[in-house]
C-alpha cells in the first residue's frame, strides 16, 4: 500500500495538564490522539502523579506544520511543569486523515 | 483526665494507630501501596459522609445558633493566610509566590484533621455541634483566594492564559473540585432530606465510617512519610512554621469559636479546622494558579509537618484549651 509522511507528536506531561493539552492539539489541528496514563520519571524529581494522579502520554500523527505549532504551544508550559515533546517521522497511509 | 491521660487516649485510636502504621511501612519500604481507586473511593465516602451527616444536624439546627460561628469561620479564613503569609515573609524571608502558595494551605482545611478532631472527641466523651461539617466547607475556599491574590498581588491578570497560571481555571478548581462538591453537596442533601429519611443510608454512612477513616490514615500515614523525604531540604524554620503558626492559628480558633457560642467540644473543632493546613484543595488550586511556587515546600509543610504534629498532638491541646477557655 502506499504510504505518505507525516509527523508523530509525543507529549509526556503531569496528569495536570492533560485536558489543556488535548484542547490545544486540537485546536491546532490534530484529527486524532492517544492517550494513555503512563508512569515514570523526569529530569523534576518531582513526582507530581502522588497527588495528581498517574502522568499522560498524549500521541497524535499529523502534518508537519501542525506538528511545529503544537510543540510551540508545548513549550509554554516547560518552564514550571513537568512535560515533554518529541517528533517522530512517520509513514502513513489515508495520509487525509490526519 | 490528666493531660498525660488525653495524650494517651489520642495515640492509642485506631485512627492515629494507622498513621504510624503507614509511616512505618514506607520507613522500611514495605511493597503496601493503595492503588488510586481505592484511594479515591474512600474519600469520596468520607467527604460525602461526613457532608450528609452535617447536612443532618444543620436541618434541625435554629439558623441563629449557626450564624455566629459560621460568620467567625469565614472571618477566620480571611485572617489566617494573612498571619501565615506574614510571618513566611518576615519571618522565614520567603519569596512571594511561595509564601502566597503557603498561606492559601495554612488558611484553608483538612478535612482528614477534622475527622479526626471529632473522633477524639467521640472518645473522650466531648459533644461536638453536628454541623460542624458545614464550617469545613465554609472555611475551604476564601483562605485559598487570599492565598493566590498575596502570591500574585497587583501582578495578578484575570483570566490569564496557559504557561502561567490561570485565575479562573484555579478558581473553578476550588470550587467545583471533589472536595468542595461533595461536601456542599452532602451537606445540602442532608439539609434537604433532613434528619429522619436520612435513616436508610445510616448504615452504610455511618456505621462504616470509622473503619473507612482508618484505613483512609493508613494510606495518609504512606503519602505524608514519603514527604519526610524533603524535609532536609525544607530545613527547620519551615519546621518551626509548620508546628508554631498552627498553634497560633489553633488559640485563635478556639478563642473565636467561645466567643461565637460553639460548645466546648465546637470550639476545639473549630480550633482544629483553622490549626488544620489543606492538602488537597489547595495543592490542586496552587498549581494551577501559581505553578512556579515549590511543592516540595508546600506539600511538605501541610503534610509531612502539620498534619501529623496535629494529629498526635494538636488535637488534645486544642481540647485542653477549649476547656480552659470555656470553663
Amino acid at each position: 500500500m502506499e504510504t505518505k509522511n507525516a509527523t508523530m507528536v509525543t507529549i509526556v506531561a503531569e496528569r495536570l495538564l492533560r485536558d489543556r493539552l488535548v484542547e490545544k492539539i486540537r485546536a491546532l489541528g490534530a484529527k486524532g490522539f492517544t492517550l494513555t496514563e503512563v508512569q515514570g520519571e523526569g529530569s523534576r524529581g518531582w513526582q507530581a502523579h502522588e497527588f495528581e494522579g498517574p502522568s499522560v502520554k498524549i500521541e497524535t500523527l499529523v502534518r508537519a506544520e501542525v506538528a511545529e505549532k503544537i510543540v510551540e504551544a508545548v513549550a509554554k508550559y516547560f518552564e514550571h511543569h513537568a512535560v515533554i515533546v518529541y517528533l517522530t517521522d512517520a509513514k502513513v497511509v489515508r495520509v487525509r486523515k490526519f | 483526665m490528666s493531660p498525660a491521660e488525653i495524650l494517651a487516649t489520642n495515640l492509642l485510636s485506631p485512627v492515629v494507630l494507622a498513621f504510624g502504621l503507614g509511616v512505618a511501612a514506607t520507613l522500611v519500604r514495605s511493597d503496601l501501596e493503595f492503588p488510586e481507586p481505592l484511594y479515591q473511593s474512600l474519600s469520596i465516602y468520607l467527604l460525602l459522609a461526613i457532608g450528609l451527616k452535617g447536612g443532618a444536624a444543620l436541618s434541625v439546627t435554629p439558623l441563629t445558633v449557626f450564624v455566629g460561628p459560621a460568620a467567625v469561620t469565614v472571618l477566620l479564613g480571611l485572617v489566617t493566610p494573612l498571619t501565615a503569609f506574614a510571618v513566611l515573609r518576615a519571618a522565614l524571608r520567603m519569596d512571594r509566590i511561595n509564601a502566597g502558595a503557603l498561606a492559601a494551605h495554612y488558611g484553608s482545611v483538612s478535612a482528614v484533621t477534622f475527622l479526626a478532631a471529632v473522633s477524639f472527641g467521640e472518645a473522650t466523651g466531648v459533644p461536638i455541634e453536628g454541623f460542624m461539617p458545614a464550617l469545613v466547607a465554609l472555611l475551604e475556599v476564601p483562605a485559598i483566594v487570599v492565598g493566590l491574590l498575596l502570591a500574585r498581588g497587583a501582578h495578578a491578570r484575570p483570566g490569564e492564559g496557559e504557561g502561567s497560571g490561570s485565575w479562573a481555571h484555579a478558581l473553578h478548581e476550588v470550587i467545583t473540585g471533589k472536595s468542595i462538591l461533595l461536601l456542599v453537596g452532602g451537606v445540602a442533601m442532608g439539609w434537604i432530606a433532613g434528619k429522619e429519611r436520612m435513616t436508610p443510608v445510616e448504615p452504610f454512612f455511618v456505621a462504616g465510617f470509622q473503619g473507612a477513616l482508618t484505613l483512609f490514615l493508613l494510606e495518609m500515614g504512606l503519602v505524608a512519610a514519603r514527604r519526610l523525604r524533603d524535609l532536609k531540604e525544607a530545613g527547620l524554620l519551615l519546621v518551626a512554621f509548620g508546628t508554631l503558626v498552627p498553634v497560633v492559628h489553633g488559640v485563635l480558633g478556639v478563642w473565636a469559636g467561645t466567643v461565637a457560642g460553639l460548645s466546648e467540644g465546637g470550639a476545639a473543632v473549630l480550633g482544629t479546622l483553622v490549626a488544620s493546613a489543606s492538602y488537597i484543595a489547595a495543592p490542586a488550586a496552587v498549581r494551577i494558579a501559581l505553578p512556579e511556587a515549590k511543592p516540595s515546600l508546600y506539600l511538605t509543610a501541610s503534610l509531612g509537618i502539620t498534619f501529623p504534629f496535629n494529629l498526635v498532638l494538636g488535637i488534645p491541646v486544642y481540647f485542653a484549651l477549649a476547656s480552659i477557655f470555656g470553663g
